[in-house]
């Protein structure tokens, strides 16, 4: 291999180029299929086309898997958020609905805040768990799953609660500066997030708890606090996910709301390039992962084959990406390709040797 | 310093001194659950204290049984499978799809149990040889099955080919008491996974590998094949309780079974088997199962509580498990 | 089938018929990449005799073990059983052959009962099933063969460790082992359980049963073993009857190098005698960890070096991790500048400006998917919180600053941490802790597995650091670098402290004669 990089050469070596160029695929499939698929018309003031349905419905998915990356970058887990998001949903709805003024402001604010607020002392309590009381995260987080849609249940009185406040359903449907609000809340907190991460050392101590916990705890990092942390975010990004798709209905179904959300979070992580082993993570990876999993949607949708069978390509995806990160199925394939006639099988003894010389 | 005194045990000495080996208080502990509840539901209701109440609760929940067996096998070696709730839709569109088509009934179960088990062997393929997380496997799993049972039909189909028809109301009689068909199958399911698991070398090299799976591989025992073995029992199992799902329920639907594999989890943990692996029986997973279908019963009886408080207790009754597991290994190691 | 020509001088004399080893490993060699980790090592085991391998860190024991148990494949060198050829190309290779291995970390199932773990693999069965009985009753046989007091029946788990130490060799021995391979068994039993233990491999030995025994306790192998192979670097000193050999001559052979050279070194001139009449910086009051540090006391005054001097499980390492508090202590308290408390986490010894290097630099020291930079500002912003970031400013001249003082190759403060060689990793961790402005510096094998140039500066840098007043815990296997930096000696055996003293012309030898345990009364310890 020649000693010096082309410029080309680099760039595939950047994370995030097959999150990228798997975007591009899908949206050249798109386009292929209906030539006007990039068409975006403006009308009224606000743009309508199907980039920008596809970012307004990314938002969901994208609020909680920003949470989802923090809460992976340390190893762990969380499967509680949509759990949350109906929880999160939940309060807001019957709070509105039971305020003197439907329809005020200041009353989804209120409700907003109040039910947020909850949130995340739902993913402080995660984070208890996990961090005090050392739960393997995935059981941890598996007991709000469970019991959460009762709560959230327990909060609608069992009933689809719906609500009538132009506030608040602008959070899903409306427009600001010709954009999606729903978007702008998902690109605010991803900012908030890369504000909260990179600018402060949060970022860099999550990272350093998930890549080797026993040289942070030694190097005195006060990893209980870090995980409580990401926790309790990953709570409260959810809520606002909660808020979101309630808003986008006007009425919040306790048994349906964000079901399966913590599954398309994950997913959009891991395709976002942060690895489930924990470490370094990519927040514009995750971005992109939140795309990607909106944009297949749009495609299934958009090439005529039925939305339900959206699954199948999840899975498909799932496993690509999974084979795509695990060292055991790269070093499989590098193997068959370095034993053709170019160049012998050298990696196999290296394979059988990999214990320390000590 | 005295003469030693050789203490004479009556009977009654020893009786009053036994305590079960530490290892099965778990279980003794949802068996107490779930007798203690029998006992408040029989005090405060009527006709709750009938045996043909607990009899229902096999019928019921005859599925949820042999679904948990298979859970418990992967928990077992210290791995989980949500795509449990999905293989269930998928074996009931299997089989009510096949049977509309003209197959003979008996065709397609084994259509229906032939591809839960491809299904699991290719998980845990996946699991073993590529080192990808149970978790993340059986997500790709769930996601397939659920595709691929929206792929037969988006409608749903119901079921009214006259085997699986006599097949699902089938019953024995035991004096006043009646069970079905599928409550024994699930029975016997359990009793199979319990030899399996006790007296094979299969079964407790499923316990070595949740023990310390570098041990078991140390020791010479064959982790690979056990390892990608419980996913297919996994599987079998998914879709044999989608089997007795489609006689309960005579119809295939996409919607099917939606989060069943969370009542599962639950139900073996519930049972009192560790989640990290290694300790816990089936026997177990049927009295959790037992406990939750127990919960509903109270609820239904009472008459005022909503049947959200069926996913609130469960969650409370996972909490409680999950922190004294915690306890009890923390001091064990 | 005796070519003696290919032993080593050292090696015994030509062996009669009946003396033929039962497994002989001749010539072996192992390299993994670019290292040689074990270069033409020859081994050979007889029946019925207690084997004792011995070396230091790095010397090749484990390599070799794995490579007669079919972990690691030879590079070169023959592996002959009974005197003929054999290869062990796997794990279940070198079992057939009669090879059994114990691990220092019990490797068994302490959710299985103590039968299971025994015959676990090869147990009765009957209809196709297990045949608990006949498997219990055959487990409790065997246990009562080796005089093990314990119910076959009973899980593993509820056992202290010593039991299951016991147990692995019961399933070890169950296979007919012929060679049985004991690798640190006793390092975590107490006196009584090692007691226990010998026993139990003085019946095997006398049942014709060759036994390799690892231990890092001189004591120990002096009480059980036969005959020992002494390796160095990846290479075989000797082979050697232990009754014939001193344990001074044994220590010399393990640490190596002849004295002449040593005593030639360049040192330091005298020690500096530090103000006693002050407080000392910290101090230890019978610190003790169970299984790792009987009770110690260890004071260390401002603008000190003690070195640690001690072989490899000598509790040198076990004492600098209480001093820090990352492990937890059973008994005494570790003071600092008078303050006593009991150190719950490394946070609080920080926070009192003690720092600690770990000697497992990969597992505890360095971050490898982070850069320098974060790698070396990660212990002053873990004490900062995460709120209060270290400006960029702040974070530039400080990184820059370290980089040149400890000449860090690339000076590139992006680079990921796991691309640097191990020294220059070693300086990074070095400088993370020189940020945190501490008073009080624990070294724990700095310059292990380092080259030469990064070992020499980071010897003048500890040098400088106690000259400007930083007190320095040194620990080193390495003797020479000890004595040259330390201001007072602390020698360390079997897990206790055994001696104390100025550094004034103390040499190698004087050392090794207190490890060997022959003057350690004679020159009178300070404390």
């Amino acid at each position: 291999m020649p000693e010096t990089q082309t410029g080309l050469q680099r760039a595939l070596r950047h994370p995030l180029v097959w999150p990228v160029l798997a975007l591009v695929v899908l949206l050249v499939v798109n386009v292929v299929a209906k030539p006007g698929f990039f068409d975006i018309r403006m009308q009224d003031g606000h743009l309508y086309g199907n980039l920008i349905d596809i970012v307004r419905n990314s938002a969901p998915v994208l609020l909680v898997a920003l949470g989802m990356t923090l809460v992976i970058a340390t190893r762990g887990i969380d499967l509680s958020v949509g759990a949350i998001a109906a929880i999160s949903a939940a309060i807001a709805c019957t709070r509105i609905v039971g305020a003197g003024d439907e329809g005020a402001l200041t009353t989804a604010v209120m409700a907003c805040t109040y039910a947020l607020a909850v949130c995340i002392v739902l993913g402080a309590w995660n984070g208890f768990l996990v961090s005090v009381l050392g739960i393997q995260p995935i059981i941890a987080t598996l007991v709000l799953m469970v019991a959460g849609r009762g709560i959230s249940m327990a909060i609608t009185d069992g009933q689809i609660t719906t609500v009538h406040n132009t506030w608040f359903s602008d959070l899903a449907t409306g427009y600001v500066l010709t954009l999606p609000i729903a978007f702008i809340i998902a690109l605010g907190i991803l900012a908030l997030t890369a504000v909260l991460t990179r600018r402060t050392a949060l970022g860099m101590l999550i990272e350093a708890v998930g890549i080797n916990p026993e040289a942070s705890r030694l190097a005195g990092v006060r990893s209980r606090t870090i995980i409580w942390t990401v926790y309790a975010f990953s709570g409260f990004c959810a809520g606002i996910a909660g808020l979101v798709i309630a808003a986008n209905t006007n009425s919040v179904n306790a048994n349906s709301l964000g079901l399966w959300i913590e599954l398309d979070a994950i997913l959009a992580v891991v395709i976002g390039g942060t690895s489930l082993a924990g470490g370094r993570f990519s927040l514009t990876g995750t971005l992109i992962g939140a795309l990607f999993i909106a944009t297949l949607a749009r495609t299934v949708n958009n090439i005529g084959i039925p939305s339900e069978l959206n699954y199948l390509f999840k899975a498909v995806v799932v496993i690509a990406v999974c084979l795509l990160q695990s060292p055991k199925a790269r070093s499989a394939f590098r193997v068959r390709r370095s034993s053709g006639p170019g160049s012998p099988g050298s990696t196999a003894p290296a394979l059988v040797k990999t214990g320390s010389a000590a | 310093m005295s003469t030693a005194t050789v203490p004479v045990d009556s009977l009654w000495d020893r009786v009053k001194g036994y305590s079960p080996p530490p290892r099965y208080l778990p279980v003794l502990a949802t068996l107490g659950l779930l007798v203690g509840m029998f006992a408040i539901g029989g005090v405060r209701y009527e006709g709750f204290s009938d045996p043909q109440v607990l009899l229902s609760l096999l019928i019921d929940n005859a599925f949820l049984i042999v679904l948990a067996v298979g859970m418990t096998f992967v928990i077992l070696t210290g791995g989980i499978d949500l795509s449990v709730g999905s293989v269930v839709a998928l074996s009931t569109m299997i089989a009510a799809k096949t049977l509309e088509l003209g197959w003979p009934p008996y065709l397609s179960m084994a259509a229906v149990l032939a591809t839960g088990t491809l299904l699991g062997l290719l998980m845990g393929l996946l699991i073993h040889y590529f080192d990808i997380q149970p978790f993340i496997a059986t997500l790709a799993g769930l996601f397939l099955a659920r595709g691929l049972t929206f792929l037969i039909s988006i409608e749903s189909i119901s079921i009214s080919d006259p085997t699986f028809t006599k097949l699902a109301f089938k019953t024995v009689t035991f004096g006043d008491y009646y069970l079905r068909w599928t409550a024994i199958i699930a029975l016997a399911t359990v009793a199979i996974a319990a030899y399996v698991l006790a007296r094979t070398r299969f079964g407790r090299t499923v316990y070595a590998i949740g023990g310390n799976e570098s041990s078991a591989m140390l020791m010479g025992l064959r982790v690979a094949f056990t390892k990608v073995g419980v996913y297919v029992i996994s599987g079998f199992c998914a879709s044999l309780g989608g089997l007795l799902f489609s006689f309960y329920i005579l119809s295939g639907n996409s919607l099917h079974a939606v989060g069943t594999e969370l009542d599962a989890i639950a139900a073996v943990v519930i049972g009192g088997t560790l989640l990290t692996g290694g300790r816990g029986y089936v026997v177990g997973s049927l009295l959790g199962v037992m406990v939750l279908g127990m919960i509903k019963t109270l609820i239904s009886f009472d008459g005022t509580l909503s049947s959200y408080w069926i996913r609130i207790i469960t969650g409370a009754l996972l909490l409680a498990f999950v922190i004294v597991q915690r306890f009890a290994t923390r001091r064990s190691s | 089938m005796t070519q003696m020509d290919l032993q080593p001088a050292h090696g015994p004399k030509a062996s009669s018929d009946a003396d033929r080893p039962v497994i002989e490993m001749r010539d072996i060699s192992i390299t993994f990449g670019s290292v040689q980790a074990l270069s033409e090592v020859s081994l050979r085991l007889r029946a019925g005799e207690v084997h004792a391998l011995m070396g230091e860190n790095g010397a090749g024991k484990s390599t070799l073990i794995k490579a007669l148990t079919g972990v690691y494949s030879i590079d070169a060198g023959t592996v002959l059983v009974d005197g003929e050829q054999h290869e062990f190309s796997s794990p279940a290779a070198s079992q057939a052959a009669g090879i059994s291995t114990v691990y220092q970390e019990v490797n068994l199932l302490p959710n299985l009962t103590v039968a299971e773990n025994m015959l676990l693999g090869r147990e009765p069965r009957r209809f196709g099933g297990i045949n608990v009985r006949a498997m219990n009753r055959r487990a409790r046989a065997t246990l009562e063969s080796l005089g093990i007091d314990v119910d076959p029946t009973s899980e593993l788990g509820e056992h202290p460790i010593a039991i299951q130490q016991l147990v692995a060799i019961a399933r070890a021995v169950d296979v007919e082992a012929r060679v049985l391979i004991l690798d640190e068994p006793t390092s975590s039993l107490d006196t009584d359980e090692v007691a226990k233990l010998f026993e139990v491999m003085r019946r095997l030995r006398d049942q014709g049963v060759a036994i390799v025994f690892v231990s890092h306790f001189l004591d120990q192998v002096y009480e059980i073993a036969d005959r020992m192979t002494i390796l160095r670097n990846g290479r075989l000193v000797t082979e050697r009857m232990v009754a014939e050999t001193t344990q001074l001559e044994l220590v010399k052979l393990m640490i190596g190098r002849e004295l002449e050279v040593l005593e030639r070194l360049d040192r330091k001139v005298s020690a500096r005698t530090a103000d006693e009449s002050g407080v000392p910086v910290l101090r230890a009051v019978g610190v003790g960890r169970k299984g790792a540090l009987e009770a110690t006391d260890l004071d260390l005054y401002e603008g000190e070096v003690i070195g640690l001097a001690g072989l490899l499980g000598s509790g040198r390492t076990e004492l600098a991790r209480l001093l820090f508090g990352a492990d937890s202590t059973d008994t005494g308290e570790v003071v600092i500048r008078s303050e006593r408390r009991r150190l719950r986490s490394p946070r609080h010894a920080i926070d009192r400006k003690v720092a600690f290097s770990s000697e497992d630099r990969k597992a505890e020291g360095v971050i490898g998917d982070l850069t320098v930079a974060d790698n070396m500002l990660l212990a002053l912003q873990a004490s900062r919180g995460w709120l209060r970031p270290i400006p960029q400013a702040t974070r530039t001249k400080l990184v820059e600053q370290y980089l040149q003082a400890l000449d860090i190759r690339p000076a590139d403060p992006t680079a990921l941490m796991r691309n640097l060689s191990g020294g220059n990793q070693q300086k990074v961790l070095l400088a993370r802790w020189l940020i945190t402005e501490p008073e009080v510096l624990i070294l724990d094998e700095p310059t292990r597995g380092i080259d030469i140039g990064a070992k020499a500066q980071i010897q003048a840098k500890v040098a400088e650091l106690s000259a400007q007043g930083m007190a320095v815990v040194f620990i080193s296997a390495e003797l020479e670098e000890v004595l040259r930096l330390s201001d007072r000696l602390v020698v360390m055996r079997d897990r206790r402290k055994i001696d104390e003293r100025p550094n004034n012309d103390v040499t190698v030898g004087d050392v090794l004669e207190i490890i060997a345990g022959e003057t350690r009364e004679e020159e009178g310890p300070r404390a």
